[in-house]
């Protein structure tokens, strides 16, 4: 089997990750794993500022299978934070380095937070408008297909107006 | 200033409220981290847009009221002496890294000291909410208002997969930091806590001192709060943590009906020598105050001692800081010389009980 996440060495290790409840399995190669975060280290000490910088592995640019070539380093437009910055301080300039750093930040998240890396708590009420909705009929989405399992039509119906006002109120926001 | 007078000023009016389960949990807290979409955080942002942000919620928010949080002061840190800040640091309004810093760096209080808005810390703010005893799931509801209240005029960074942004990737997500301070000395003597402290740090929840990171655990405090920020909604570490609590609660009342049991007399005998040292002593460090004022608490909790108020580890752990002496005496003080003052200030404190 080949490693899920370079596809190119085979997997030697097998992770079980369960996040929210829901389980996944992970097959790769140890590199790989290292890299992205599925193994995490015995105690390397306490020091919050050590285990912060100590994530970001080396093997990012001295990588030989992938030669890619940095002739500038990556820096945040908005703060001029670098990525060089960023490894050793193991802190955000500003909230536009989430985008500009986008690509290395999952292995992080996923030792800080035992292998999450997506938010699923309190969305911003004023500024999250549209995405409490987005969640809204999500939820009702779900409860529509276990009510017509459950043939209670009538219901279904109800469920399935509120969804088209929902979805109205989108389609006019983004209008 | 007498001491009667000095203690009001030193107590938060919201731990004089007794909340459930206060025999064994002091208080309850929530702290979110918020930034401004538009400006670098303050480690990378320029003094100016700092003072803006500082500006900005003077001219918003001093002297509003947040629902039954009246008034707010606004206090720039800039404008406090040493003492003053490690007063503030001491009540757990404002964090140490806040005391630290010095322009547009400034903190937001409600006239009952239960919410502090901390403005410029490592985050542009950061809300904190304080409920007595054991309430978390309150705590959390009301500081969810609180931040819905801050958001109307707020724009906050926020992110649709990754949350709330803040400086610290430790705290992106819900930028939530939850927390509950025990008093567990049954569990502390019987050397419990220290077996069940790797558990519960695999539950994702971290243990430490009562002055949070690096502090230790004097007077058999113990902070309880999440590690993990992202990919767990706030409700849910919070019911995590509360379940672990309530364990410990449960544990703890255990231990104390054990040692009641087994070896009452060697308990009692125990609890009356540290309240002879802290009725007599006349130099005492701040280590040996918090030890005994422990067991004269839980002395009180066990019906041992009578007539002694439950609130004295409460206000006498706060008041017997270096930085509330050196309030008190209105002047700098040695270690050598605190260490008396703080003797006839507990001697004082507790022949006012009787």
């Amino acid at each position: 089997m080949e490693c899920q996440e370079c596809h190119k060495r085979p997997a030697t290790l097998h992770f079980t990750q369960v996040i929210n409840g829901d389980k996944t399995e992970v097959y790769v190669c140890e590199v790989c794993a290292k890299e992205k975060g599925y193994m995490t280290y015995p105690e390397e000490g306490y020091s919050l500022h050590h285990l912060l910088s100590g994530l970001f592995s080396p093997p990012f640019e001295t990588q030989q299978n992938t030669p890619r070539k940095q002739t500038k380093e990556l820096q945040c437009p908005k703060c001029e934070m670098t990525l060089s910055k960023f490894k050793q301080v193991g802190k955000f300039g500003c909230s536009q380095c989430y985008q500009t750093f986008e690509e290395y930040l999952d292995p992080i998240f996923r030792r800080v937070h035992s292998g999450n890396t997506a938010h699923h708590g309190k969305i911003p009420a004023r500024k999250g408008g549209d995405l409490r909705i987005k969640k809204e009929v999500d939820a009702y989405r779900e409860e529509l297909q276990r009510l017509i399992k459950n043939e209670a039509f009538e219901e279904a119906a109800t469920i399935r107006d509120k969804i088209k006002e929902l979805e109205k109120k989108l389609g006019g926001d983004e209008g | 200033m007498t001491l009667q007078q000095f203690m009001n000023e030193a107590i938060s009016p919201w731990m004089r409220e007794d909340g459930p389960d206060s025999d064994i949990v002091l208080s309850s807290r929530i702290r979110l981290a918020r930034n401004f979409a538009k400006y670098s955080f303050p480690i990378l942002a320029d003094e100016d847009d700092l003072d803006h942000i500082s500006t900005f919620i003077r001219k918003e928010y001093e002297n509003q009221s947040f629902q039954s949080y009246k008034s707010f002061s606004f206090i720039p840190i800039q404008d406090l002496t040493p003492v003053e800040r490690r007063v503030l640091v001491e009540k757990h309004l404002i964090s140490p890294h806040l005391a630290e810093q010095g322009h547009s760096s400034a903190v937001l209080i409600s006239e009952n000291e239960q919410v502090s808005i901390m403005v410029n810390e490592e985050d542009h703010l950061r809300l904190q909410l304080y409920f007595p005893g054991f309430q978390l799931t309150e705590a959390l509801g009301k500081v969810f208002e609180l931040d819905d209240w801050l958001e109307e005029k707020v724009n906050y960074a926020f992110d649709e997969k990754r949350g709330y942004l803040t400086g610290c990737p430790t705290n992106v997500g819900t930028g939530m930091r939850a927390s509950v301070m025990m008093h567990l000395p049954a569990l502390a003597w019987t050397q419990q806590v220290n077996r069940m402290i790797p558990a519960i740090n695999q539950l994702g929840l971290v243990v430490r001192g009562i002055y949070g990171e690096g502090s230790e655990a004097t007077g058999n405090i113990f902070q309880i709060s999440n590690q993990i920020t992202l990919g767990k909604s706030e409700e849910d570490i919070v019911e995590d943590l509360q379940s672990v609590a309530r364990q410990l609660v449960e544990h703890e009342r255990r231990a104390r009906s054990r040692i009641m049991e087994q070896s009452s007399k060697r308990l009692e005998d125990r609890i009356y020598r540290s309240y002879g040292i802290l009725s007599y002593s006349r130099i005492i460090e701040s280590k040996e105050a918090a030890t005994c004022l422990s067991d004269v608490r839980l002395g009180i909790d066990l019906g041992i001692i009578e007539n002694v108020s439950r609130s004295i580890l409460n206000e006498l752990m706060v008041l017997t800081q270096p930085g509330f002496l050196q309030q008190y005496a209105q002047k700098s003080l040695t270690p050598n010389e605190r260490d008396v003052l703080r003797a006839s200030l507990i001697r004082e404190r507790i022949q006012l009980e009787n």
